[in-house]
């Protein structure tokens, strides 16, 4: 079936106006970043700064250690991927491919675990923490960022297991290939763009994560970005809006480069084991 | 392919290990952590710069600055207090400190302060931290709601000009924004976007107190005639003069902004330090000034939550906190972190300071107003927060919007508020 040219144009708008729809924030954000403040108090704000300054950047920067916080919020959002990564992959396998009760069990733990909000769980976790000694360390909040990604990771390996065929496992071992041999040579490569966009989903929420690093980090220079970009907004909601939005173009900056550098490899791997099964 | 796996693993154990806490601090010396939630350019430099000049001059008692932030302090001092982990000496404000102070996480500052500080502050001002028997926190900036007034507007309107001698009366206050309407203009934007606090800190202008304590100590919520004057005033230039813009009702006080820099609001009745902003955002040429708010029969009171400093009850070296705050407390210190903040210091020697009295940006209106600022009504109410979010917050703003009449708004107040209430008074 062929579609016509006027359905065609319609789907390019439709599409179109749902891209406007979600890129809306974003844009603003960069356009804010740019303005001065007296244009920020015009009652009819422009897309197009008047007259554009890096003043709120310079502002943003003198202010507030946005580099030294970027560092520590990288390093805790890639420490957590992988992590999470290294426990969920093997643990999604045995999920997916085991029917034992435990499984079944573990999987209706994972989905069960969403469903206690943040603020149930902050005391005590600080309690654990605390003795532990791993209050106010980036490796606790790093432990944090793990345990809480690792339900939802899990449960989307899961997923990724599944739609990979027992069959080319099977085939596999006939042709002689062991277990390890199996899994690292055939089973990977297909979870590859699964285990990606997993690392993505634990790396974004770790990197976006604001209460656990307020709560749990003390020293000023531990801090990551998140936290930082709160000293931007004073009593009442009142925001330093320039420069505000000025550090929170700069934070969205690694989550854009990062999608947009494996985008395609996600794509493209999810296609080549549809093809494959 | 296994010893890249196992190389990836080393690598982050070793990344990890690198950035662990890194021990203690303390070599000897004792270390205090100060957590400000200063956030404004000029006040993050004024507080910064104290700690300095501490750090220079007390070499045995070094303060560590911490920034915290106003948007979630609540929730991390909870947090950090059920974990013993808070900071030594905790920058607030007073109408967040009443479940800290009766949770026995802040230290009683009674005994603790020099006479200078304590007496250097108005008996008003300390009945903000005193819950109990103790007191809880150094109230040291507060700011009242002024109006701001376009002044363009005001002059050709031909208004009276109110002063904190002669200010408008409530029914003045709703003549002149009906004069200052028309032409798709409003006399008046309210932003109301919490509507609880600024209406009953305004109500104490009027007599209105709406907080009954009785005899055997509970609370209860009465509407009288007194509470009434401020929340008819607004309802009427909303719904009956269209003296006040309806849209900026759900608004914060910044949001009104645009339109009263373009002309399309007179006046904005906003907190004392919004002339920060003002300063920064005004086109050029924008000419504007500080109003007192009206007076009614409690004539130019209001109530305030002034900023505080406390001491955690878990701080080991209290006496030491204590000769902090009195050195950032000095008057002259008190007023650099006023001007810093664009607020009113409470001491009395730091406000006769002639840095605050001048007419530029509206500094000697807001002086002129601190001697009627009174603690806000409802701060040392328990159950005030649920009583405002469930029943207040929405209650006022149908009022406001016209979707109910006062009756049922007294109604709402009373009847739902008083069952709340009682459950933490039982």
């Amino acid at each position: 079936m062929r579609t016509g040219r006027g359905a065609r144009a319609g789907q390019y708008a439709a599409l179109l106006a749902y891209l406007v729809f979600l890129a809306f924030p974003f844009l603003w954000l960069v356009s804010t970043a740019f303005k001065s403040p007296r244009e920020l108090g015009s009652l009819h704000p422009a897309w197009i700064p008047d007259d554009p300054t890096l003043a709120n950047f310079r502002q943003a920067f003198d202010e507030q250690p946005l580099l030294h916080a970027a560092l520590n919020s990288l390093l805790a959002a890639l420490s957590a991927a992988l992590i999470a990564v290294v426990v969920a992959t093997p643990t999604a396998y045995v999920m997916a491919r085991r029917r034992s009760a435990l499984a079944r069990a573990a999987t209706g733990w994972v989905v069960v675990s969403q469903a206690f909000p943040f603020v149930l769980l902050i005391i005590p976790l600080f309690l654990v923490l605390k003795n532990l000694r791993l209050i106010d360390s980036v490796p606790g909040l790093v432990m944090v960022y793990v345990v809480w990604a690792l339900p939802f990771a899990l449960w989307m390996l899961t997923g990724y297991v599944r739609a990979v065929p027992a069959e080319l496992e099977e085939a596999a071992a006939v042709d002689g290939a062991g277990r390890l041999r199996t899994l690292v040579s055939v089973t990977a490569p297909l979870l590859a763009p699964g285990i990606v966009a997993t690392a993505l989903f634990a790396f974004v929420t770790a990197w976006n994560e604001f209460f656990f690093a307020l709560v749990l980090l003390k020293t000023p220079e531990k801090q990551t970005l998140p936290v930082v970009l709160t000293h931007f907004i004073g009593a009442e909601g009142v925001a330093d809006l320039g420069p505000l939005a000025a550090a929170a173009f700069l934070a969205t900056l690694p989550s854009l480069v990062v999608f947009a550098i494996i985008q395609r490899r996600i794509t493209g791997g999810m296609l080549a084991g549809a093809v494959k099964s | 392919m296994r010893t890249r796996i196992l190389g990836a693993a080393l690598a982050l154990a070793l990344l990890l290990a690198g950035c662990s806490s890194g021990g203690t601090r303390d070599d000897g010396r004792i270390v205090l952590r100060f957590q400000s939630l200063a956030w404004q350019q000029e006040s993050v430099e004024a507080n910064r710069e104290l700690v300095a000049e501490w750090n220079a001059t007390h070499p045995d008692v070094r303060v560590e600055y911490v920034q915290g932030s106003w948007d979630s302090v609540h929730d991390q001092l909870l947090t950090a207090f059920e974990g013993g982990e808070a900071p030594d000496i905790i920058h607030d404000a007073s109408d967040d400190l009443a479940d800290f102070a009766y949770g026995g996480h802040l230290a009683d500052l009674t005994g603790l302060l020099p006479e200078r500080l304590t007496s250097g502050i108005p008996r008003r001002s300390w009945e903000t931290t005193t819950f109990g028997d103790g007191v809880y926190g150094v109230p040291f900036l507060q700011e009242p709601r002024v109006l701001i007034a376009n002044t363009a507007l005001l002059e050709e309107s031909g208004v009276r000009v109110p002063t904190p001698e002669h200010p408008w009366s409530w029914d003045e206050f709703r003549q002149a924004t009906e004069r200052l309407s028309g032409d798709g203009r409003y006399g008046v934007a309210w932003p109301l976007k919490e509507p609880v606090s600024a209406t009953l800190n305004l109500s104490l202008s009027t007599g209105g107190r709406l907080f009954h304590r009785g005899a055997d100590g509970k609370v209860t919520v009465r509407f009288e005639e007194g509470d009434e004057v401020v929340p008819r005033t607004v309802h009427a230039q909303v719904n009956t003069d269209r003296s006040a813009s309806p849209t900026t009702l759900g608004s914060g006080g910044s949001d009104t902004l645009p339109g009263f820099f373009a002309g399309k609001y007179a006046m904005v009745p906003l907190g004392f330090s919004y002339r920060q902003q003002i300063v920064q955002q005004a086109p050029e040429g924008f000419a504007w000034r500080v109003l007192p708010a009206p007076a009614g029969a409690g004539g130019l009171a209001q109530g305030v939550s002034p900023q505080t400093l406390s001491i955690a009850e878990d701080c080991p070296h209290k006496e030491e906190a204590a000769a902090f705050l009195d050195f950032l407390l000095r008057p002259e210190n008190m007023v650099r972190l006023a001007l810093g903040d664009w607020m009113l210091p409470t001491g009395t020697e730091a406000l006769a300071d002639p840095a605050l009295h001048t007419a530029e940006h509206g500094w000697a209106t807001g002086t002129a107003l601190a001697a009627h600022l009174r603690p806000a009504p409802a701060q040392t109410v328990r159950g005030y927060p649920e009583w405002k979010d469930k029943v207040a917050t929405p209650a006022l703003q149908e009022y406001y919007s016209g979707a109910i009449g006062l009756g049922e708004l007294r109604e709402r107040l009373e009847e739902d508020g008083n069952l709340v209430l009682a459950r933490y008074q039982r």
